[in-house]
């Protein structure tokens, strides 16, 4: 594993809370994740992992320490060059799916490529419908978001993920709200980005299912790690 | 490659809301008419009184001013006063030389033209019937290139003052005072006491009432032989330039060039223009509002979006969209209703216009005078883009400042 390529690196990590009284979500969290990896992080609610994923996410800019993401040092950077990196290199796949509900499964998938720019649109759309056929859903492209069930949503929201073929792939509970069925199709499909495309996944879960069978467990308490370990046939070595 | 991301995003959302931005923009449409047709008007009804004004009056008068009495020195060297009292003094109203003054001033650029007039007042009697006012003595043809007196003469003609030596054009309301026609004698004191017999040769209505009662024209040698003058006896010379508005701006510079007072029409109808600049403020204000308003409709339906959106704006910001990105969405929203009310304001209003041009108002006026005045459908199209815009912007920049992360929490 050490010949693996970091792509993401957090160096003591500290954040604050200051609403009501001051206090510390997070508390000199450092780890790196690595190219291809399938990391989970898990711990009790209110132990500060969604946090940690927001800090992780450059969406949250408010913390001590640094982050680097593909060798570079993020951590002050702009809000406005956060959002560039943020479109190139990572995709987002939330709890509540959170499509655009005006739009078409199609364009949802094509708006982060379009935001880029690094395409046609014919390319953009070309991709697009393999991004869907790869999560089984070319033939839902063209209706709008609102009509899809909540799996198939969710699975649209992957497939929008992946469109700009980011580096990391994070997602807050990406199978928080599906059955169980539709929890092993999303599972085995970031599992699968992992091993063919090389790209890592960082997910918040507090699913034990998802987490055992993931490559990395990271365990969090009180803002801090407790537990970091890969993952053998279910259980976490250390 | 920039492709039109932001610009699909605003369509994608204003068409889902087609009955709001309909209504949105026609705010904006009624916001432009009452704009562009209000202020129209008004310059209509301006050009209108202008018009009226001109008949009568040149751009600019050179006049005489009457002289108050000074006292050699104020105070003596023993510094006691002499009491002294001051009044007008007793000299005529007369220009100097006023040929050459007239061949100086129509050598001058922007100069249309120049015409001396003879001022006299005078008493026009019928009978026992008498009313005062002012004869001009004119050379009729010379004051007819500067007022167009042809145009609002109504009865006799203007050559027939050139070969009548005692003729006059009255105005009508004299006539009618005085109850004479066109070929009636009438007679005339001046203020130096001199009577005349004159022939009426022709009557003129210049819409303006006062003028109508009680001016008139005459020869100069006339109106000369009333104030028992020279033949070089000259009171005004009146002078017409290119462009009236700006008038004043020669003033100080004929004052110099003929050492005489000079009045510009601006000045000499100071009270009636005032007027005309508190109505034009009142309805550029009134119309300025009116587009205010449809402005705060686009504000509202704006906010209402944005409130609604509020998940949309977190995940764009989530992609990979900057804050500067999702302004240009929402002003981009606000922007196309603003072109649509724009749009549809210049059609109605150019309709309206239009329709107005054709009703009677009669009196003076006789059609509604109003025009297409370009300038106003361009500061139209530039008040509602820039109204339109302010009111896309300002809650664009709130949703600009969304923090996806408190959203997402939730």
């Amino acid at each position: 594993m050490n010949e693996k390529k970091a792509i993401l690196q957090a160096r003591q990590i500290g954040k604050y809370f200051h609403d009501p009284v001051t206090f510390k979500v997070l508390d000199n969290i450092s780890f790196e994740a690595y190219q291809g990896e399938f990391l989970t992080i898990v711990g009790k609610s209110g132990c500060g992992k969604s946090t940690l994923l927001y800090v992780l996410s450059t969406m949250d800019t408010d913390f001590e320490g640094e982050l680097w993401i593909d060798g570079q040092n993020i951590s002050r950077w702009s809000q406005d060059k956060l959002a560039l990196i943020r479109n190139e290199k990572i995709g987002f796949v939330f709890q509540f799916h959170y499509l655009l509900q005006e739009f078409s499964c199609l364009k949802n998938v094509m708006l982060p490529a379009m935001k880029l720019g690094k395409y046609s649109l014919e390319e953009i759309e070309h991709k697009a419908y393999e991004k869907l056929d790869l999560l089984g859903l070319k033939d839902q492209a063209l209706k709008p978001a609102s009509k899809l069930s909540g799996g198939q949503q969710q699975r649209v929201a992957i497939a929008r993920a992946l469109i700009n073929d980011p580096l990391i792939i994070m997602g807050d509970e990406p199978t928080g709200n599906l059955d169980s069925r539709n929890s092993k199709l999303v599972f085995d499909i970031l599992r699968d980005l992992t091993r063919t495309y090389h790209q890592t996944i960082i997910a918040v879960t507090h699913d034990n299912d998802f987490a055992k069978n993931s490559d990395r467990t990271i365990e969090m308490e009180d803002g801090k790690i407790i537990h970091d370990g890969f993952v053998r046939n279910g259980n976490i070595i250390v | 490659m920039r492709l039109p991301v932001n610009a699909e995003i605003a369509f994608t959302h204003l068409i889902t809301r087609k009955k709001q931005t309909l209504v949105a923009a026609m705010g904006v449409m009624i916001g432009i008419t009452v704009f562009i047709f209000l202020n129209s008007l008004m310059r209509g009804f301006d050009r209108s009184a202008n018009d009226s004004i001109f008949r009568t009056m040149p751009h600019i008068r050179i006049y005489k001013e009457d002289e108050i009495s000074k006292p050699l020195q104020e105070k003596n060297e023993k510094q006691e006063y002499v009491i002294v009292n001051p009044k007008i003094a007793n000299t005529t109203k007369n220009l100097i030389n006023p040929e050459q003054l007239i061949r100086i001033l129509k050598k001058q650029p922007d100069v249309v033209a120049v015409a001396p007039d003879v001022a006299v007042s005078v008493f026009y009697n019928n009978g026992e019937s008498q009313v005062n006012g002012i004869a001009s003595g004119v050379n009729i043809m010379e004051q007819n290139k500067m007022f167009n007196i042809e145009s609002f003469l109504l009865d006799g003609s203007l050559r027939e003052l050139e070969a009548t030596q005692n003729g006059i054009i009255l105005g009508v309301g004299i006539a009618e005072k005085l109850n004479v026609r066109l070929n009636d004698n009438i007679t005339i004191t001046s203020s130096k006491g001199k009577r005349k017999v004159m022939k009426i040769v022709g009557l003129f209505k210049s819409n303006n009432a006062t003028i109508d009662k009680s001016k008139s024209y005459i020869n100069v040698a006339m109106a000369q032989q009333l104030m028992n003058e020279r033949p070089t006896y000259v009171t005004d010379i009146f002078v017409n330039v290119k462009d009236p508005e700006k008038a004043a701006e020669y003033i100080s510079s004929f004052q110099q060039m003929t050492g005489y007072s000079a009045e510009d029409w601006k000045k000499a109808n100071e009270q009636i223009l005032a007027a005309f600049r508190i109505r034009a403020i009142m309805s550029f204000a009134i119309s300025v509002s009116i587009l205010m308003v449809a402005g705060f409709g686009i504000y509202n339906i704006l906010n209402m979006i944005i409130m609604e959106k509020l998940n949309d704006i977190a995940i764009l910001k989530a992609m990979g969209f900057p804050g500067m990105d999702v302004v240009r969405i929402f002003v981009m929203q606000a922007v196309i209703i603003g072109v649509m009310g724009v749009t549809l304001g210049l059609m109605l209003s150019t309709t309206v216009i239009t329709l107005m041009q054709k009703v009677y108002v009669g009196g003076d006026i006789g059609y509604f005078p109003v025009q297409y005045e370009s300038r106003y459908y361009i500061s139209g199209i530039v008040f509602g883009l820039a109204i339109s815009f302010a009111a896309g912007y300002i809650p664009a920049r709130k949703a600009a400042d969304v923090d996806p992360v408190s959203i997402f929490r939730k």
